[in-house]
């Protein structure tokens, strides 16, 4: 019953409106209480899923369809679920004061909220199917986040971004999860875990490894679709604090940690997600330092470290993996905190450039030491978790087994960058000399300045007792797919290599600060080459899709009735073609007793439906009709269906007077179509009279169904009182449809009298037009 | 009797496709009322068709003696006649109007929807 408490949070979101009505500015306060509870309920998990033993929660969705809402808590889920929970508590607070007094608060509480469901369902979730639901969850409710302030343009587009690139490969993820599904024959991930040999040697592996990872790599971020992340900072702040922690972008990195037992190890594995990882973390490391504004800079060092989580679950070796629990985890600390310091400069001064900032340090102290002891974590200095983060992450590169001198060079060059990054963002603005900024700043309030000091207070505590990881780092990695692992985090190694490097990657990040303004000078030769990137790849597709859909609705679309009951029909003929030669093989009836009178009626028939299409007068292809009508009341007489004819008589002589009433006021038939495109409809025609033949010979060759009327002639006398079983049926037994009927008969009959009557109270018979343009305009 | 029924269904449905293909709305009146037709057909034939058995119970019985023709496709195709009436009659009138407002019998003319 916990997968309800949690997933009641979307009940919340949509009473958060209602509650920030009773409760005003206290509403986040109450809000942030629903997390909390959630991380509470995880710690309750800890002891027993630390000691080994996942939790498996089962609850059924669609059991017809083998869908569950199992969840499953183990080491993986738990650490991420916990950073969800316990930062999405931090952010409520903290957006409580940044959007202090804003019009459209308690719509951002609802998407907040419903986010933060989708993204603990989409960790929790055991079972493929749920696990997309949530995941496209997120990919909405992040684009709704994303593009909270739609009155701004530049919002909705980076939104939108988001949104597209995202669920594209959301549905390359879809198509990998069923190949994934159908491949292990379960769609329990728990299950799944264990078939890691059978799928690796499945024929499928190769396109469903491509698809989930085409899935993971746009969520996350990765080469060559790391640009929505920076151009999703035109959220507010506390979003970027949520979605580029812990969150929206690293539920590519959790899928791909999840699917390490399963489908990693291999030659395929190893080289994408070493070399596209790496590649992502120069990447984003290399775009940073271009950039001023303080959240971009922050942005992009995000992408730098989703860049190293999927390098390091590429290496893939058991120092490789616990490298990377303890790297996700320290960034996940370092980065909400630094996002929520560079929310509460952009509050309190009023600008996000961070060369505009100066001095700070006097003005607000704590904001200061929070930004302080979380860079220190992001440029990987001792005592802060991110000091071990990133020697382990040092160490498992140096023993990587492929491409190590590649990955070794973009591991130091990201992370003298990253030092450099980290610098820039923590002493630019509080440092030096101060500066005039548009608002003269001040210590935030508390509920912004909470969460960021609890999470750098995490990242140093865990840096100076790294020893309370060591049984959850264990339980993941060996969840992940480590064999037996024996985990010992530990501040200090030693002098190796690793700390050789991180001090030789101080010393050029610090240079790299010191001359920061050239440098950024220099770099800006290279924007033209920059401006070519990825980015400037979606632009095109993206005008590419908007032609097509153009051209594809003037073709398909184009407002001529007849053309789309030509596609109509030919799709038909099409379909029902195939299907009936290749997948059946049809027997014909065609032996035929007939009188001669009865051919005679089905020739009358035919030549009058024929002359009908061929006069050129109205009043001919209406006595042709009329020819047709009345050899169809006399087959009815022919073959035992008094009743009918008897309906058909009456309604041909009715139609008969309708149209000498009124198609006589139309105009006179006209040869409109070419030849050419009269033969094409010919065509059209004549297929689908084949068609019909061929179907109805099929039937009568079939075999023939017992049919279902027997029960309403044995009792239509007895219970219905009725000689003519026709009638029986049409007022008694189905006396519903009758009324059906009659109310359709009522509904024409009040719009032709509706239709009559408009134009005799007009008077002069035509409505006001408009000015008519030229006939042959669109 | 039903192979010729089939030909005969099949040359209704083309000339009635046919004829609703046309760009002159008059035509396409001529094309419903032979689609409607055609289609009625193809639901009383396809079911069976008997010789001088309708579906009657004599007087004084209480079910009719032997087998008779099968009631249900006759209730149905009955309905349908009569709906088919309903909706010609509509669209003549509205085709009627529509020519009275446009003043174009080609519907590749009636391009403005509110003139």
């Amino acid at each position: 019953m916990m997968q309800l408490a949690v997933l009641s949070g979307f009940v919340l979101a949509a009473f958060a409106p209602l509650l920030y009505r009773w409760l005003g500015s206290r509403t986040t306060v109450f809000l942030a209480l629903y997390p909390a509870a959630i991380v509470v309920w995880l710690l309750a998990q800890w002891p027993s899923v630390v000691g080994g033993e996942p939790v498996l929660l089962e609850m059924a969705w669609v059991p017809g369809m083998d869908i569950t809402l199992t969840f499953l808590i183990d080491g993986l889920s738990l650490l991420f679920a916990l950073l969800i929970a316990g930062i999405g508590a931090f952010v409520l607070l903290y957006a409580g004061g940044y959007l202090h007094g804003h019009r459209d608060l308690p719509r951002f509480l609802v998407i907040l909220i419903a986010f933060m469901v989708s993204m603990l369902g989409l960790v929790l979730a055991d079972n493929l199917v749920t696990l997309f639901v949530f995941w496209e969850l997120t990919s909405i409710t992040s684009y709704l986040l994303i593009g909270f302030n739609h009155t701004d343009l530049s919002a909705r587009k980076a939104a939108l971004q988001g949104l597209f690139v995202t669920v594209a490969g959301g549905l390359a993820l879809l198509a990998g999860l069923v190949m994934l599904g159908s491949a292990g024959g379960s769609w329990s991930l728990v299950e799944l875990t264990t078939r890691g040999e059978a799928l690796r040697e499945h024929p499928l592996y190769t396109p469903m490894l491509i698809c989930l990872l085409l899935g993971a790599f746009t969520k996350s971020a990765q080469f060559p679709f790391h640009f929505w992340l920076p151009n999703a900072m035109a959220a507010p702040t506390p979003v970027s604090a949520y979605l580029h922690s812990a969150t929206m972008v690293k539920a590519g990195i959790y899928l791909m940690a999840r699917l390490q037992p399963s489908l990693g190890g291999t030659e395929a594995w190893v080289t994408i997600l070493s070399l596209v990882g790496a590649m992502t973390m120069f990447t984003g490391a290399f775009l940073a330092v271009r950039h001023t504004n303080v959240k971009k800079l922050l942005a992009y060092s995000t992408v730098m470290a989703l860049g190293t989580l999927t390098m390091l679950l590429g290496i893939g070796t058991q120092g490789a993996l616990v490298a990377f629990v303890v790297f996700l985890l320290a960034h996940s600390l370092y980065k909400g905190a630094l996002f929520m310091v560079a929310g509460i400069l952009d509050h309190e001064t009023g600008t996000k450039d961070v060369t505009a900032m100066g001095g700070l340090r006097t003005l607000m102290p704590v904001t200061t030491a929070v930004a302080l002891v979380a860079a220190l974590s992001l440029a990987g200095l001792p005592p802060l978790l991110g000091f071990i983060g990133k020697e382990l992450m040092f160490e498992s590169v140096l023993h990587a087994s492929h491409f190590t001198l590649l990955l070794l060079l973009l591991a130091f060059a990201a992370a003298f960058l990253t030092i450099a990054v980290a610098a820039i963002v923590a002493l630019r603005p509080f440092f030096g000399e101060q500066r005039q900024t548009p608002h003269v700043a001040h210590e935030p309030p508390a509920a912004m300045l909470l969460g960021p000091a609890v999470l750098a207070a995490l990242s140093l505590l865990l840096g100076l007792m790294p020893g309370g990881l060591d049984g959850l780092v264990q339980a993941i990695v060996v969840g992940i797919g480590a064999p037996e692992a024996n985990v010992h985090l530990a501040l200090w190694h030693g002098i190796n290599l690793p700390l050789l490097m991180s001090l030789a990657a101080l010393v050029l990040g610090w240079l790299i600060f010191r001359r920061w303004d050239r440098l950024r000078a220099r770099l800006a030769y290279l924007d033209p080459v920059i401006a070519r990137g990825p980015e400037a790849g979606y632009d095109a597709i993206m005008v590419a899709l908007v032609r097509i859909a153009e051209w594809q609705t003037r073709a398909l679309q184009n407002g001529y009735l007849r053309n789309y009951l030509a596609v109509t029909l030919l799709v038909l003929v099409g379909l029902v073609g195939h299907a009936f030669f290749f997948r059946h093989t049809p027997q014909f009836d065609v032996s035929i007793s007939v009188y001669l009178h009865e051919a005679v009626v089905a020739g009358l028939m035919i030549a009058g439906a024929v002359t009908a299409c061929l006069m050129k007068s109205r009043l001919a292809a209406v006595a042709a009709v009329g020819v047709m009508g009345f050899s169809i009341a006399l087959t009815f007489v022919l073959f035992s269906a008094p009743d009918l004819a008897i309906t058909q008589l009456l309604v041909e002589t009715l139609t008969v007077i309708l149209l000498v009433l009124v198609l006589f006021r139309l105009p006179r038939f006209a040869n409109l179509s070419a030849p050419s495109e009269r033969l094409r409809d010919l065509v059209v025609a004549s297929a689908f009279g084949v068609m019909v033949t061929l179907l109805m010979l099929a039937v009568l060759g079939g075999e023939r169904l017992p049919r279902i009327s027997d029960y309403m002639v044995e009792n239509s006398q007895p219970l219905g009182h009725g000689h003519n079983i026709v009638n029986v049926i049409l007022v008694d037994f189905r006396a519903l449809d009758t009324l059906g009927e009659i109310f359709v008969l009522a509904l024409a009959a009040i719009g032709v009298y509706a239709m009559l009557r408009f134009h005799a109270a007009e008077g002069t018979g035509r409505l006001p037009t408009r000015p008519r343009s030229s006939d042959d305009g669109e | 009797m039903e192979p010729l029924m089939a030909v005969s269904i099949g040359v209704l449905f083309a000339c009635a496709i046919y004829m609703m293909l046309r760009r002159s709305i008059v035509k396409l009146v001529i094309g419903l009322m032979l689609l409607s037709n055609a289609a009625n057909l193809l639901i009383f034939s396809t079911a069976g068709m008997e010789r001088g058995r309708p579906p009657l119970v004599p007087e004084g019985m209480a079910a009719p003696a032997g087998s008779v023709a099968d009631p249900l496709p006759q209730a149905l195709v009955l309905t349908a006649i009569v709906i088919a009436f309903g909706v010609l009659s509509f669209s003549v009138v509205l085709l009627r109007r529509a020519w009275e407002v446009v003043r174009a019998d080609d519907l590749d003319k009636m391009k403005d929807t509110d003139t």
